[in-house]
């Protein structure tokens, strides 16, 4: 019975002739309350609950600037991380102080420029160069071979480079050094190959969950818990903070609507929208980026739910504490996506922080939220593997609904 | 004159009368300063490692020890299962696995080479790159022992060259990760209360309505924005010289340049940055929409600046585009100042580069903002 009504829905909304794009919107958004109308079951009480949570649609829908970050941020995110933010080593500007200026230098040196990692910008002579070279800030490596080099290989076995590196971007620092010493050592390995080195230990690296070292694994959960936790938590308490301000939640709250009500219909429209975000991440990120899903489809939904709720819950909170969208703002940001940002593990590894920082990371639901997504979406684990972790998560939810609902007052003060 | 005199007196008034404000623009951003700056590090410190040795003989109990004996690592598990490691992997709880079959040492005397596997987790792909890096490393230099050891020192004059790499890290000798941080969130900080405040300043007006009383007053275009953006400009250099403070005090970082000039560019790009806030704020109608659209491109551009990637390792079409980015021309001045000593010359470019953003957004700003909407 169900089928025949959406049939019959989507028939006499999408029979329309010669539609363009804009009628096409509007059928589109027709047919979509309709189908709100339809699904929620048919109540007394449930038809202004109905008419409040039409209302709140149509809302976003007049936001066109709104709808455009919302659907957009998305795409901008994956864009920058995917392709923007890498920590890849490409066209690095060099520069090289040859003192012996022989055929093992120069070897070297051309092993290094051709490897795609490092471009050679200039050749200095001098050791006082160096520091005018760094000062104006475009070459990051200055590699030093010391005079003699070859003589000193052949006859005493040992020679000498020196990479000083700009290391004001410390990380970046320690990057490219790793890398030239890379090219060094596989330089020194070769010229050996040829004579022989006994009792070689060779190691095997095989890389697991990743082979091709792809960075989408990182981001992708990342940025579905940030996404999430921005509209969920964020949009939302701006959302009711708003109506207080403006003074039209107490006309809501004196009509027949129970507070209650008032709350899960504002909530509403983020979830759904929320939920489509996290369909276009996916979505992105299996079609451009070829990420695996190998996990449970089902499982993976139901975790999003819940860290959804988890969001909502927190929003809601926020809301109930201030009267100004400026303050609800200000504290979401910063209290929220901050730190869903930096300490979940998103961006850097929770193991290389500090032990006081790592018992604040505990408490942060997004850490959790990303294990959760990181072993289904990766490593293809089942329910017995998150277990833990989706305990902690719903933990959180409850008490935060909890603490919300006490919070939350019926009376204007 | 005085006009704009009582407009900055006004926004003053109405930012300090918010008892939640005050707290909220000086003490979490140093809340925020200390964290971050703790956690944004890249140093791998405990690479969780797990052992599967087959062999048990001498040449693979010293190569355990050497790792056991290094603080980058830590041996979570011994195993003689590579399942039940690999297991541990697949729950999080190690980084790393080395297995050494059996019969490596006899392999290595008789058939002059033993294999030893390392399996290594690399969702995290950078991460992974470097645990590479670092564990064959330890097995490069423990292999020259083994060859000493093993064939005595003849062997080793007769052996291959080895080159000796040292590394030199200038500006930051330590690799202080801190150094690098503490200006990158400074300029975060600076940047989000400025746009914030300037971008959620005139939508607010609009959307209470009391812009409309300011619009009936005789006073000028030029006027209105320069009262509006006074107050924040100073509220956001008095937090950057807060900021510098703590930074100073907590986490010692070299001030090496003229900290006039830092300032006179952090003025300079406070303009760029409320002017940016107020321009989204003229074409928003809602607070919601303005913090929204304001924090798309905030976001968008704190990404791109350089503060966790270097701009370096970008693909060509985004190093363009970033020049559009003002956060970019900022990090790289602070950096360049307070970490190089850079003066005046050096940073030229950038200075010439904000001017003109400053001058186009606020050229821009003062256009869209219409008295008779």
């Amino acid at each position: 019975m169900g089928f025949s009504v959406l049939v019959f829905l989507w028939r006499k909304n999408f029979c329309h002739k010669g539609s363009n794009t804009q009628n096409y919107t509007k059928c589109l958004k027709i047919f979509f309350l309709r189908l709100i109308v339809i699904a929620l079951p048919f109540d007394k009480l449930m038809k202004e609950f109905k008419g409040f949570v039409i209302k709140e649609f149509y809302h976003i829908f007049r936001d066109k600037r709104t709808m455009l970050v919302l659907f957009g941020m998305p795409f901008a995110m994956m864009l920058l991380f995917g392709f923007v933010i890498t920590n890849e080593i490409k066209d690095v500007k060099i520069a090289i102080l040859d003192e012996s200026k022989d055929e093992i230098t120069r070897d070297i040196t051309s092993r290094l420029v051709s490897s795609g990692y490092f471009k050679l910008y200039s050749n200095l002579n001098s050791g006082n160069e160096v520091e005018k070279v760094f000062r104006k800030g475009v070459v990051k490596e200055v590699v030093v071979y010391e005079p003699g080099f070859s003589k000193k290989l052949g006859r005493e076995k040992q020679a000498t480079i020196q990479i000083i590196s700009d290391a004001s971007d410390a990380n970046f620092a320690n990057l490219i050094t790793n890398y030239t010493s890379g090219i060094i050592r596989t330089y020194v390995n070769d010229i050996n190959l040829k004579k022989h080195m006994p009792y070689q230990i060779i190691p095997e690296i095989r890389m697991v969950y990743n082979p091709e070292l792809k960075g989408v694994f990182m981001f992708v959960p990342g940025t579905i818990a940030m996404i999430l936790m921005l509209i969920c938590a964020l949009m939302t308490s701006i959302s009711i903070v708003r109506e207080k301000e403006l003074g039209t939640m107490e006309v809501l709250l004196v009509s027949p609507l129970k507070p209650l009500q008032i709350i899960i219909g504002k909530v509403m429209p983020y979830v759904v929208f929320s939920f489509i975000d996290a369909l276009i991440i996916f979505l992105l990120g299996y079609l451009v980026f070829a990420l695996p899903v190998q996990g449970n489809l089902f499982l993976l939904f139901g975790e999003c739910l819940l860290f959804i709720l988890l969001a909502l819950s927190l929003g809601i909170l926020i809301s109930s504490v201030t009267n100004s969208q400026q303050i609800a703002m200000m504290l979401s940001m910063v209290a929220l996506l901050l730190p869903t940002i930096l300490l979940s593990g998103f961006v850097f590894p929770i193991e290389n922080m500090p032990r006081i920082l790592q018992w604040l990371c505990q408490l942060m639901p997004p850490k959790y939220f990303i294990i959760i997504l990181k072993n289904i979406m990766i490593k293809g684990t089942g329910f017995s593997y998150v277990w833990k972790e989706t305990l902690v998560l719903a933990a959180m939810t409850v008490f935060f609904i909890i603490v919300a609902s006490k919070k939350f007052k019926i009376r204007m003060e | 004159m005085r006009t704009i005199f009582y407009i900055i007196r006004k926004e003053f008034i109405q930012v300090f009368r918010n008892k939640s404000m005050l707290p909220i623009i000086f003490v979490v951003p140093i809340v925020q300063l200390i964290i971050l700056v703790n956690a944004a590090t890249m140093e791998m410190k405990h690479i969780r490692l797990s052992i599967v040795d087959l062999d048990m003989s001498g040449t693979s109990e010293k190569l355990i020890s050497k790792f056991k004996g290094s603080p980058f690592y830590v041996i979570n598990q011994y195993t003689f299962s590579i399942k039940e490691a690999e297991d541990e992997m697949m729950k999080g709880n190690i980084d790393a696995i080395i297995h050494i079959s059996s019969g490596f040492e006899k392999n290595i005397t008789r058939e002059n080479s033993g294999k030893i596997q390392i399996i290594i987790n690399a969702i995290n792909g950078t991460v992974a790159g470097i645990t590479n890096a670092y564990i064959q490393n330890m097995i490069a230099v423990y292999n020259v022992e083994v060859v000493t050891n093993i064939a005595g020192k003849s062997a080793v004059s007769n052996s291959p060259a080895s080159i000796n790499i040292t590394n030199s890290y200038w500006y930051n000798p330590q690799l202080n990760y801190k150094n690098f941080m503490v200006p990158a969130v400074l300029a975060i900080l600076v940047t989000m209360i400025g746009m914030i405040l300037s971008g959620l300043n005139l939508v607010r007006e609009k959307e209470l309505g009391t812009i409309e009383q300011i619009n009936v007053t005789p006073i000028r275009k030029y006027q209105f924005i320069a009262g509006k953006l006074i107050p924040f400009w100073i509220i956001a250099l008095l937090e950057l010289a807060f900021g510098i403070t703590i930074g100073k005090l907590l986490f010692n970082i070299p001030i090496l340049g003229s900290l006039w000039l830092l300032f006179g560019v952090a003025a300079l790009y406070l303009l760029v940055v409320l002017g940016l806030g107020l321009l989204v704020s003229t074409m928003a109608n809602t607070q919601q929409q303005a913090m929204f659209v304001m924090f798309f491109i905030m976001l968008i551009c704190i990404m791109m600046s350089g503060i966790f990637t270097s701009v370096e390792t970008m693909p060509d079409w985004a190093q363009v585009v970033d020049r559009l980015n003002p956060i970019y021309y900022f990090m790289r001045s602070v950096r360049m100042i307070l970490l190089k000593g850079s003066g005046f010359k050096d940073i030229l470019n950038e200075i010439i580069s904000l001017a003109l953003f400053a001058a186009v957004i606020l050229r821009l700003a003062v256009w869209r903002y219409r008295k008779t909407a």
